[in-house]
C-alpha cells in the first residue's frame, strides 16, 4: 500500500519494553496518590483495629459484655488479643468486612476510569487493552497485598500493645500458622477486590457497582442463607457463592460455630477446607478472565 | 509527501440492528499523507469523532477497514507511534496536571523529562502541580494536547482542540499545529470551526451525516478567485459576461453579477461593459469562503432529494 513503516524517528523510546510491566507502574502511581485508596483502606484498618481489639479489651479492662464478645470469658477474651491468636485474627473480618472494602476499592479503581474518559485515554497511549488490564490487575493485586501485610502490622502492633500492658507473652504463633493465615487473607481479599473490578467494568461506572457489590456481600448472600436453610436447592446454590467460600476458608482454618452468638459475621463452616478453597480459586480465575473478555470486545467510547 | 500515513476504506459504523438501526459513519473512504495537517471538517454529530475512534481502535467498524502508519489501527506498535486526544481530555481529577502525564507517559515507557517538556509547550508548566480538577475548560483542553504531544508521535490526532479555549488560547493552539507540521509530524484534526481549517489544514474531508462528501484541498476546495461586478443595465451585464467567461461562469447574486474567470481577463470583462456604454459601479474580486462551500455542501449532504453530494461538488467547482 504505501512505505509509511519506514524511518521512524531512531530517537523515540515508546513501544520497547514490557508493555504489562509499563501498565502496571502507570497505575500504581495514579492509585497511590488516590486519595479514594487511602481513605477506604484506612477505615478498613481503623474498622479492624476496633472490632479486634478495641471494643474487646475496653470489654475486658472494664468487665462488661458487648455484641462483639458476647458470652466469651475474661481469659478467652484477653487470649484473642495476644499475638500468639495473631494467625487467628488476622482474617476474621475479611470475608464480610474486609472483602466489601476491597470489593469497593476494586469497583472504584475500573469503574471511574469510564467516567473521567480515563481509560480512553489510556488505551491510546500504546499498550494492548490485554496488557493495561494485566497491568491494572497487577497494581490492584499489589494493592492488596499492601493491605493485608498493613492488616497484620496493625494487628501485631494491637496485640504487642495489649501484651506488654497486660503482662502477657509476647510470643508469636508458629510460622507456618501465620503463613497459611496470611495466604488464606490474600485470597479473601483478592477475589473480592477482583468481584469489585468486574462489576465496575460491567458498569462502566464506581457509584453503581460500588452500590450493587454491597448489596450483593452485604444483604442478599445473608437472606440467601437464611432461605437456604428451609429451601434445598436455594442451600446448595449459596454453596457456590463467593461469601460462602471464603467465609467458610477463614471459619474452617479459624475454627467457628455460625450458631453461637459470639460468632464473627461472615465467618461459615458450610463448606470443607478443600470445598472452599477450590471455590475461592475458581472465582480467582473466573472474575479476572470475565473482565478480560470484556474489556477486549467492548467499544472505548 | 506523498506518504499515506492513515487511510480508510469503506468504514463504517452503525449502532443498534434491523430497523432501528443507525449509520453514524457510512463508508467514509479518506486518506491523510505524510507531513500535512489534514482537517476533518463537519458540524456537530456529522461521524468526525466516531470515525476518528475508529482510525484509534477504540471501537471496532461495523464494516471496512482503517490502516495506520501501515497497519490496522489499534495495534499496538501502531498506537505508541499516535497522538491523541479525542473528545474532551480524559484524565484523574485528583492528580495534577504533572501527575496525569507521568502516568501517561509511564504507559508509553518515557521519561518524565518528556513531560515538563510537554507542559512547556502548552503553557501550563506553572499550574503543572495543580489537581487537574481545578483547571479550566481550556486548561484541561492543553493538558489533553500536551499529552498527544508526549514523545514525539509520527501522528497526532486531534478531535476538536480548540474547544474551550479562549480567542488568544485558540490562536495560540493553532500556531502549535503548523509548528508541528513544520518540524514533520502528520496532524489529523477535527473541527466544525472552518475558519480554523481554512487557516492551518493542507488537505480537507468534509463530513455530514456520516458521509464523506468530499476530499481535497482547501484551495481546490474553494476553487478560484470570482470577478463581482455591479453594472446597469444589469441583464446587458450579464449577458456581455456570459458571451466572454460562457454562460456556466456567469452567476447573479442579487445585484452583482458574478463571473469565473482567470485573473488575466478580469480587464477584459469590465472593459466590455464600458466599451458597450455601460455603467460600472464597481468591481471587485471575490473569494469563496470555506464556509460558503461548506453549507452548500452540508446542506444537500444532509438531504437525500437533493441530488447526490458529487455532482454538488462539480457544481461548486
Amino acid at each position: 500500500m504505501n512505505a509509511t513503516l519506514t524511518a521512524p524517528r531512531p530517537t523515540r523510546a515508546a513501544g520497547t519494553g514490557n508493555p504489562v510491566l509499563h501498565s502496571t507502574r502507570a497505575d500504581l502511581l495514579r492509585l497511590r496518590k488516590w486519595p479514594a485508596v487511602w481513605v477506604t483502606v484506612g477505615a478498613w484498618l481503623a474498622m479492624n483495629a476496633m472490632f479486634a481489639y478495641l471494643f474487646n479489651y475496653v470489654t475486658y479492662t472494664s468487665g462488661s459484655n458487648n455484641f462483639s464478645n458476647e458470652g466469651q470469658s475474661r481469659a478467652g477474651l484477653l487470649a484473642s488479643m495476644l499475638p500468639s491468636a495473631l494467625a487467628d485474627t488476622l482474617p476474621q473480618g475479611m470475608p464480610l468486612f474486609g472483602g466489601a472494602i476491597m470489593m469497593v476499592l476494586g469497583a472504584i479503581i475500573a469503574g471511574n476510569g469510564y467516567g473521567w474518559g480515563t481509560w480512553k485515554t489510556v488505551l491510546t497511549q500504546g499498550p494492548s487493552r490485554t496488557s493495561t488490564l494485566l497491568g491494572s490487575l497487577a497494581a490492584t493485586t499489589l494493592l492488596v497485598a499492601g493491605v493485608v501485610l498493613a492488616t497484620l502490622v496493625t494487628d501485631y502492633a494491637m496485640a504487642l500493645a495489649v501484651a506488654v500492658t497486660e503482662s502477657q507473652s509476647t510470643a508469636l504463633p508458629a510460622t507456618g500458622d501465620l503463613a497459611q493465615s496470611l495466604g488464606v487473607a490474600l485470597l479473601v481479599m483478592e477475589m473480592w477486590a477482583l468481584a469489585g473490578y468486574l462489576l465496575g467494568t460491567v458498569a462502566r461506572s464506581a457509584a453503581v457497582s460500588v452500590g450493587l457489590g454491597l448489596v450483593w456481600a452485604l444483604v442478599v448472600e445473608q437472606l440467601l442463607r437464611g432461605v437456604g436453610s428451609s429451601l434445598a436447592w436455594v442451600d446448595s446454590f449459596t454453596h457456590v457463592l463467593p461469601g460462602t467460600a471464603a467465609g467458610s476458608l477463614v471459619g474452617q482454618m479459624v475454627g467457628v460455630d455460625p450458631g453461637s452468638p459470639n460468632a464473627t459475621p461472615g465467618l461459615l463452616d458450610a463448606l470443607s477446607s478443600g470445598r472452599a478453597l477450590a471455590t475461592v480459586a475458581a472465582y480467582l480465575v473466573l472474575l479476572p478472565l470475565t473482565t478480560w473478555w470484556l474489556v477486549r470486545r467492548r467499544d472505548v467510547v | 509527501m506523498d506518504e499515506l500515513v492513515a487511510q480508510t476504506r469503506d468504514l463504517t459504523k452503525s449502532y443498534g440492528s434491523g430497523d432501528r438501526a443507525r449509520l453514524a459513519v457510512d463508508r467514509v473512504t479518506m486518506t491523510v499523507r505524510r507531513g500535512e495537517v489534514y482537517g476533518f471538517l463537519g458540524p456537530n454529530g456529522a461521524g468526525k469523532t466516531t470515525t476518528l475512534r475508529m482510525v484509534l481502535g477504540l471501537i471496532r467498524p461495523t464494516a471496512g477497514s482503517a490502516t495506520v502508519l501501515g497497519r490496522p489501527a489499534g495495534e499496538p506498535a501502531t498506537t505508541a507511534r499516535v497522538g491523541a486526544l479525542i473528545e474532551g481530555p480524559g484524565f484523574y481529577p485528583y492528580l495534577s496536571g504533572r501527575d496525569n502525564l507521568r502516568t501517561m507517559a509511564r504507559y508509553r515507557n518515557l521519561p518524565d523529562t518528556v513531560v515538563d517538556e510537554a507542559l512547556e509547550r502548552v503553557d501550563l508548566a506553572g499550574r503543572g502541580r495543580d489537581r487537574f480538577k481545578s483547571y479550566s475548560l481550556g486548561m484541561k483542553q492543553r493538558l489533553g494536547v500536551a499529552a498527544a504531544l508526549m514523545g514525539d508521535p509520527d501522528v497526532i490526532v486531534l478531535d476538536e482542540p480548540t474547544n474551550g479555549l479562549d480567542p488568544a488560547g485558540m490562536a495560540d493552539m493553532r500556531s502549535l499545529i503548523v509548528d508541528l507540521a513544520r518540524h514533520g509530524q502528520t496532524v489529523l484534526l477535527s473541527s466544525h470551526l472552518l475558519a480554523e481549517v481554512e487557516e492551518i489544514c493542507d488537505r480537507v474531508g468534509v463530513i455530514a451525516g456520516g458521509r464523506l462528501l468530499v476530499e481535497s484541498t482547501v484551495a481546490d476546495l474553494r476553487g478560484g478567485r470570482r470577478l463581482r461586478l455591479v453594472a446597469t443595465p444589469v441583464d446587458r451585464a450579464l449577458a456581455i459576461a456570459m458571451r466572454l467567461a460562457g454562460e456556466d461562469a456567469v452567476q447573479l447574486a442579487q445585484d452583482a453579477v458574478l463571473v469565473d474567470v482567470p485573473s488575466a481577463r478580469m480587464p477584459e470583462v469590465v472593459r466590455a461593459l464600458v466599451t458597450e456604454g455601460l455603467d460600472v459601479h464597481e468591481a471587485s474580486v471575490s473569494e469563496r469562503t470555506l464556509e460558503e462551500v461548506f453549507f452548500e455542501m452540508t446542506d444537500t449532504g444532509l438531504h437525500p432529494h437533493a441530488g447526490s453530494p458529487m455532482s454538488t461538488l462539480e457544481t461548486i467547482r
